[in-house]
């Protein structure tokens, strides 16, 4: 290491390994995990989100929980800001997970498609 | 480099290591593997969360949940419920309770040992994994050197630092810059430094932490210190005692090396710096820095008469600065963000935030730090969680062995150098013993004495035989053999040793016994007119008998007692203790259930 910029590009690239230890991001992408979310396929879901948010520096954390609560729409992913609103998305798939991410988290636009409420509606139930 | 959903913090420093934190560290990864996530999660040892009381500690990212007291058995549990399927394992959480709803407050940065902190020399410890200096490097390490190398200039750097309001965190508390000062003014080009790690007040973790938790955060601080006082070479004295501690430096040292923040020509401005561990046998006056310079020398740790002073006359006879870990864990920070920023910290005359090992009779022993204008009481009752057991404070013992007790009266103290030296006690290097209405102050005060007489080095003859004589005495009171006039006669003679002893060691070592002299001379008292101990402590001092209305006749005691003083026949007589055979010991009183074992 010869120079500040040697520094600052080896930090650059160290800080993925710790950031998630920080906190202070933006949003909270939460996937539910449990029994019922890892057998709906919740697991490449999470899989695909960490992957993505890593390589493109999207602002938010990405974790986990247990029974969300709406089984039959698994696997869910919600979406906290930081005043904790709310955004709950269902029957997700990687490929739906990178959108999400793409828009929700990197442009700040709910993919309304996606959201339990439209699912609902769609059902006829709303 | 792999991303990683998930970050598994264990505490690796020597509190939770010895409840088995590696086995733990171990337990993850075996579990992990099982379970198929070892390429998602990744396991972190980690240097101390401070809260020693509840450990060993696993902390996981990004959730922000810290589990307490983890067992090896509990891995798999964590693992399979949190882990896999995201349910936090709530029986593990470390919680605190609010005190007025009783509601569980789970969130880390609310919970009450937490709350009133503020981290700056340990700001990564718990965080990073302090053998990995690309972790250091992402918490912004090794920037403030950078900045110091190609920006400033030697002044500036000692400007900076003394404009910061830094003051010694080994005790003394001299002003950090005037040090460097005095040694950057000396002519010559060979010069030195030395970092000291010779932590040896009894009850006192706090360097041990920083240097297990955060090794490059010294590395850099000495760094820094070599630039601004000219030196090229330095010394990390610490002690052997410090197996965890020893190690991190010497991979920390190697690791700077490799990426050559160490070495020839760092930064690429003609810097050079070298440091160099010295291994300390663990002798208490090691850490006095005149004696502290003769042991890396090879010499007999002994000290020699100041002036002069290492600044003009250290280490192989050329200009040495001597600072503490503590002191050199603050200075990246200083340089980082500025001697404006460290200043508004603190009280008027003592800035920055000082570290403290909190013991004896404390609900959350471990290592806090906190602004300094914090008071005893903040760090006794709202961090420490007060005495256990519903036991009534007596009082807290600042300094070690140097220092002296305070009690309740100067519990609202905002902590500072001053102040504590002005209610009779001083900062020390930031152990922190409580003690309750269990503790006898004579008995504390034998328990410092004795310690001093092991370590007197016995060059002086105030220092090697004053402190001996003054044991004598103490040993006397506690025995029921004291008189009145010893009290006069310790007094004066700790005043004399005070004026008359060589080193800081001699100087300091009669402020146990002026202290608890003038706090609680009620308590000598008691000991030599009434022959009795109010604390219950001094054996010589204390019989045992069985109340006979309350004798059960179930032969507890005497099945316990070691020495088979106890005599009675079980079911039919009621059970009576020989106080010639009775070694004191206690066992009869805590065995038996109807409290009809006495004490007097």
């Amino acid at each position: 290491m010869k120079s500040l910029d040697d520094l600052k590009k080896l930090r650059d690239e160290a800080l993925k390994k710790v950031e998630m230890r920080e906190g202070g991001k933006e949003y909270r992408v939460v996937v539910g995990m449990a029994t019922s979310g890892i057998a709906a396929g919740a697991r490449p879901v999470l899989n695909q989100l960490v992957k993505e948010a890593a390589e493109n520096n999207y602002n938010c954390v990405i974790t986990q929980t247990g029974d969300i609560g709406l089984n039959s729409y698994e696997p869910i992913v919600q979406v906290f800001d930081k005043d904790n609103n709310q955004v709950t998305y269902v029957h997700v798939d990687p490929e739906k997970a990178s959108r999400i991410l793409k828009e929700h988290i990197g442009e700040g636009k709910i993919v309304e498609e996606y959201t339990v409420d439209a699912a609902e509606k769609a059902n006829g139930k709303l | 480099m792999p991303t990683y959903r998930t970050n598994i913090l264990v505490c690796a420093g020597t509190g939770c290591s010895a409840s088995n934190s590696s086995g733990i560290y171990d337990a993850f990864n075996e579990s992990l593997k099982k379970y198929g996530l070892d390429q998602e999660v990744c396991v972190i040892k980690t240097g101390c969360f401070g809260l020693c009381q509840k450990g060993p500690i696993v902390a996981i990212y990004p959730d922000e949940v810290f589990y307490c007291h983890v067992k090896v058995d509990d891995v798999e549990k964590i693992v399979s419920e949190h882990i896999y399927k995201g349910r936090v394992v709530k029986e593990l959480q470390l919680s605190d309770e609010d005190l007025l709803t009783h509601e569980k407050i789970l969130d880390i940065n609310k919970i009450k040992f937490y709350e009133k902190q503020q981290r700056i020399a340990l700001r990564n410890c718990g965080k990073i994994n302090p053998e990995d200096i690309d972790e250091y490097i992402a918490m912004d390490g090794y920037a403030a050197l950078g900045k110091a190398l190609t920006t400033m200039t030697p002044q500036q750097v000692i400007d900076e630092v003394k404009a910061s309001g830094l003051r010694g965190r080994g005790g003394a508390g001299f002003s950090t810059g005037m040090k460097w000062q005095f040694e950057a003014d000396q002519p010559g080009d060979e010069k030195y430094v030395i970092c000291n790690a010779d932590e040896g007040d009894p009850g006192a973790f706090m360097d041990r932490s920083l240097l297990e938790g955060d090794p490059h955060a010294i590395l850099e601080g000495m760094a820094i210190m070599a630039y601004a006082v000219g030196a090229h070479q330095g010394y990390i004295y610490i002690r052997a005692e410090y197996p965890i501690a020893v190690q991190r430096l010497q991979i920390a040292i190697d690791q700077a090396h490799k990426y050559g923040l160490l070495g020839k020509n760092i930064f690429n401005t003609g810097f050079d710096f070298d440091i160099e561990l010295r291994l300390g046998a663990g002798a208490f006056v090691c850490g006095e820095e005149t004696a502290l310079i003769s042991s890396i020398e090879g010499k007999r740790g002994m000290p020699n008469p100041k002036p002069p002073f290492p600044a003009a006359h250290g280490v192989w006879g050329k200009p040495t600065s001597i600072n503490n870990v503590e002191t050199l864990g603050n200075v990246a920070q200083i340089i980082n963000q500025g001697s404006a920023w460290y200043s508004s910290i603190g009280t008027e005359k003592s800035k920055g935030t000082k570290v403290f090992a909190l013991g004896g009779k404390i609900k959350n022993t471990g290592l806090v730090e906190i602004p300094m204008g914090t008071t005893l009481r903040e760090i006794i009752y709202d961090i420490g969680g007060g005495c256990p057991n519903n036991k009534e404070f007596k009082a807290v013992q600042t300094g070690g062995p140097s220092g002296g007790c305070l009690t309740e009266k100067e519990l609202d103290t905002p902590i500072d150098y001053d102040n504590l030296i002005a209610a009779g006690s001083m900062m020390g290097s930031g152990g922190m013993i409580v003690m309750d209405e269990d503790n006898c102050m004579v008995d504390v005060a034998k328990f410092y004495m004795e310690f001093i007489c092991d370590e007197s080095c016995g060059k002086c003859t105030p220092c090697r035989v004053g402190t001996k004589r003054l044991l004598e005495m103490l040993t006397k009171i506690t025995e029921g053999e004291g008189t009145m006039e010893m009290l006069d006669e310790m007094e004066k003679l700790c005043y004399e040793i005070k004026d008359t002893a060589l080193c800081g060691l001699g100087q300091t070592a009669p402020n146990p016994i002026l202290s608890t002299l003038h706090h609680f001379r009620d308590e000598y008292i008691a000991h030599i007119k009434d022959k009795k101990c109010p604390a219950g402590v001094c054996k010589h001092l204390l019989t045992y008998s069985i109340n006979p209305d309350k004798c059960r006749k179930c032969s507890m005691c005497a099945r316990n007692c070691p020495v088979d003083a106890i005599s009675g026949v079980a079911g039919k007589e009621v059970f009576k203790i020989d106080t010639d055979k009775c070694i004191k010991c206690g066992t009869c009183m805590s065995s038996c259930r109807f409290g009809a074992v006495e004490r007097h």
